[in-house]
């Protein structure tokens, strides 16, 4: 009727190609089948039980497999009749992949986007670091005219410090909880962002080595809520003492 | 109308405060679950952080001392009063601005509580208010953080409870309760901070309590706080085959705590530095405290460890050029934390007291003698006779020269040293092994910053929904003067007696009580009683009039004082009245002075009576 929408006839043309593609495919399927077991009859006629088995085995198999789908056809098939907008849904998915039959040929959509991290967060975190640990303070002095012992008294107030912003505002834990040193056993499906095999990484998992490093996770993160107007680009202010 | 949701408890403390809660409907018997309310707080200018505890420091900043929205809070909030952590550090490098113990201030008799005066000596041009004020905005703090977080179920509505000091005076009580109801606290109740431990305990027990004490038990409350020290004592009684809890003692206010320990030893480290020729200023002094402290706390946690090193960080940006490096040694905290402030001490033993200078500057009243163990023997020693009328109870010894307590529960943040706990409690019961006494057995307590909190709001729901109560009542008598009418003799002052108005252990929502002494009052003219407090006369009941007490027997307070207005009576005319006492169900101590010929057509009405909260020199503030 309009020129936007394509009528139900022309939507459907696709599907009926589908369609007929699809009862082709069953042929082939249940010629393929009835192949397999004529072969299997014939065997056991000729040559008796012990080759039959061998093509029995392997029509079992194949039946098995499509019979498997038999619940979720099912399910779809009540969830169509059942509901309205099920049926829509299930007509659109059919039509929209039958009218794009090459969308399986699309490059795949990249797992992830890229993103900027903010530097908000990091600046606060930086600022509190500095606040309580003088972190900044630390690193930006030149420490090669220094003695290890002066270095050593500065580091006390760093570590101090930083180590209670840890605490205040991140729970820290250690990803694997062996110590460190101990056999440990990488399944399969692990997560390679939170556990790193290295060496010989070759073969399948599950894979056997030696904990190095038992890494940390961030469980929990609470930095402050930071008013709008404040500048967070100032880590620490300058003082001036009246 | 409905029962509150909530049952909450404030401690509304010296150095912090804190506010724990529970959900009545979740809670069965002795079963209490309790929380703590996270406290938003600005933590710097702009950085708003929600922490258990809100440092009770006031800050009030110059104009341009931050930017406009820098100090905004989830509520908005007042920009010209900063609370909480960002108040106390900004009060670390700028102390002029800065309220510290407005609490103590509460409580000391010689300012007026109502009249800006802090902080205390400040150039003209610096903001000040008053110890009331302060309190007021705590608890409103407090209230916002509340309604932030349970918009349906506002602070105003709950049941909430307030603890006090157990020293706290009438006048301190009820100024609290005023603070209190002045940020709209309806359902208030105020309790005495040792009995809050106490119920901290018994929550924390789940009902196993009664098995850990006995009727006969006297449990000594030994609470060291960061500014304040309270003692109270609580005896084990039984009423109808049920264990109660009765308070029978409470000591006075000693203005000593924790923060003077970190002090003392930053003293002692910056001597140490001295001698080697590095002098130190007031920032590095803070900087110092604050490292003793941490020495502190690692060297009485592990014995072995010998010294701990303390750096004080250059204020500049040259960290490792700047930073002073020294230690502490584990020598140098037993003598001067253990043998300075819990020296072992026979019980005989009672606190210095030095007389003050005359030129004194007004501040606050700190404890002369440091020493904690020689304030508990004072106490103790006092006290003797308070269980003599307890039912019940094994007649004390007529010769022991102190009560002797069966059991210690510890509170406040000093008492997280177990090498502090361990050592009142030797000293102890080393005085009680003295007199052949039995040791004192400790109460095991947990969480000792945040156990009055929830004492208090354990003791909010089992107000109202059954669940032990310590009885006590008022921990002192209290009297009128009176001055004798005698001829006058020059160089001699009338003689004055004193008059029970109020018995010892006058219970909350009792029937009040009236003396049948008639005063004759003088219409529209202010008139003022001298009034006397004694925590060790037990016996004296209402009307009695003491002709003669020994010295440390009575205390006197300030002084009271009522106006009868001239309305409806002619000026100067003479009424005769009686002073009618009572105890609120909040816990204030309420005179009231009542007209005895009540005329046909009711037209004369009761004065209340107020407590004198303006302090004995008009002019306290000094500037």
């Amino acid at each position: 009727m309009t020129d936007e929408k394509p009528s139900l006839w022309q939507r459907l043309q696709p599907l009926l190609q589908a369609v007929k593609r699809l009862s082709a495919a069953g042929w082939k399927l249940a010629m393929y089948w009835l192949g397999i077991a004529a072969r299997a009859l014939k065997r056991l006629a000729a040559a008796g039980w012990k080759l039959a088995r061998y093509w029995l085995g392997i029509a079992a198999r194949e039946t098995w497999i499509v019979l498997k789908r038999l619940p979720i056809a099912s399910y779809s098939f009540a969830r169509a009749m059942v509901s309205a907008d099920d049926a829509q849904r299930l007509t659109d998915f059919y039509i929209n992949a039958a009218s794009s039959p090459s969308s399986a040929k699309t490059p795949p959509a990249p797992a992830a986007v890229l993103q900027e991290s903010g530097p908000d967060s990091a600046l606060v975190l930086l600022s509190l670091l500095q606040k309580e640990g003088r972190f900044l303070d630390f690193l930006q002095e030149e420490v090669s005219g220094y003695s290890d012992q002066e270095v050593g008294a500065a580091a006390r107030v760093v570590h101090d410090g930083c180590q209670r912003v840890l605490e205040d505002h991140l729970s820290i834990a250690p990803v694997r909880d062996e110590p460190e040193g101990t056999q440990v056993t990488l399944n399969k499906g692990f997560d390679p962002a939170a556990e790193r095999p290295t060496g010989q990484v070759i073969g399948e998992p599950p894979f056997t080595g030696a904990l190095v490093h038992r890494g940390w996770r961030a469980l929990e993160v609470h930095l402050p809520r930071v008013a709008s107007s404040r500048d967070v680009r100032i880590l620490a202010p300058a003082e001036v003492e009246l | 109308m409905n029962a509150a949701r909530y049952a909450i408890g404030i401690d509304l403390g010296t150095t912090h405060s804190a506010l724990s809660y529970v959900e009545t409907a979740k809670c069965e018997g002795e079963e209490v679950e309790q929380r703590i309310l996270k406290i938003p707080q600005l933590t710097a200018a702009g950085s708003v952080e929600e922490r258990p505890l809100l440092p009770s420091f006031l800050y009030l900043p110059h104009p341009d001392e931050h930017k406009q929205g820098d100090l905004t809070l989830p509520w908005g909030g007042d920009p010209t009063r900063v609370i909480g952590e960002h108040a106390r550090r900004q009060g670390l490098t700028t102390p002029i601005r800065l309220v510290a113990s407005a609490k103590s201030w509460l409580c000391h008799p010689d300012v007026d509580r109502k009249a800006p005066i802090l902080p205390p000596e400040v150039p003209a041009e610096v903001p000040q208010l008053s110890p009331f004020e302060a309190s007021m905005l705590y608890l409103t703090h407090l209230r916002e953080a509340w309604n932030g977080a349970h918009p349906y179920d506002p602070l105003e509505e709950q049941e909430v409870t307030v603890t006090v000091p157990a020293s706290f005076d009438p006048a301190a009580r009820e100024l609290t309760a005023e603070a209190a109801k002045a940020v709209g606290i309806e359902h208030l109740v105020l309790l005495e901070e040792p009995q809050a431990a106490l119920y901290s305990w018994v929550n924390d027990s789940l009902g196993r309590w009664r098995h850990d004490v006995k009727v006969g038990d006297i449990i000594l409350v030994v609470d060291v706080g960061g500014g304040t020290s309270d003692f109270s004592l609580i005896a084990v009684t039984e009423q109808a085959g049920a264990l109660e809890l009765t308070r029978v003692a409470v000591g006075e206010h000693i203005l000593l705590g924790g923060d003077n320990m970190d002090l003392t030893l930053a003293h002692v480290v910056k001597q140490k530095l001295k001698k080697n020729g590095v002098e130190l200023d007031r920032w590095q002094l803070q900087a110092l405290t604050h490292g003793c402290r941490q020495a502190k706390e690692a060297l009485l946690a592990d014995a072995e460890l010998a010294s701990y090193p303390i750096v004080v960080p250059s204020r500049g940006a040259k960290l490792i050029g700047g930073s002073i490096r020294t230690e502490l040694t584990h020598d140098e905290v037993t003598t001067t934390l253990i043998n300075g402030f819990f020296p072992e001490v026979s019980v005989d033993e009672r606190p210095a007291q030095r007389a003050r200078g005359a030129l004194t500057k007004v501040g606050l009243p700190f404890a002369q003698d440091p020493a904690v163990t020689r304030h508990l023997a004072a106490f103790l020693g006092k006290q003797a006779g308070a269980t003599e009328d307890l039912e019940g109870f094994v007649e004390h010894a007529h010769w022991a020269s102190f009560l002797h307590p069966t059991a210690v529960l510890f509170n406040g943040g000093v008492f997280n040293a177990q090498v502090l706990r361990d050592r009142v409690l030797q000293v102890l019961n080393q005085w009680l092994a003295g007199e052949d006494a039995p040791p004192a057995r400790l109460l095991a307590a947990h969480d000792m910053d945040l156990a009055v909190a929830r004492g208090a709001a354990f003791y909010a729901y089992a107000r109202n929904h059954g669940g032990v109560r310590i009885r006590g009542g008022t921990s002192h008598s209290y009297y009128v003067g009176i001055e004798r009418s005698m001829p006058a003799i020059p160089g001699m002052e009338p003689e004055l007696h004193a008059l029970c108005v109020v018995p010892f252990g006058l219970e909350e929502g009792s029937a009040p009580v009236v003396p049948p002494q008639e005063f004759g009052l003088v219409v529209g003219e202010p008139v003022r009683f001298r009034f006397f407090g004694s925590s060790v006369r037990r016996e004296d009941q209402v009307g009695d009039l003491l002709e003669e007490w020994s010295e440390d027997e009575l205390e006197e307070m300030e002084e009271i004082q009522t106006s009868l207005p001239a309305d409806k009576l002619k000026r100067s005319e003479v009424v005769p009245v009686r002073l009618q006492a009572e105890v609120s169900e909040v816990g204030t101590l309420e005179l009231t002075a009542i007209p005895t010929n009540v005329k046909a057509d009711g037209e004369a009405s009761d004065w209340k009576v107020s407590f004198n909260t303006r302090g004995s020199n008009s002019n306290g503030a000094g500037g």
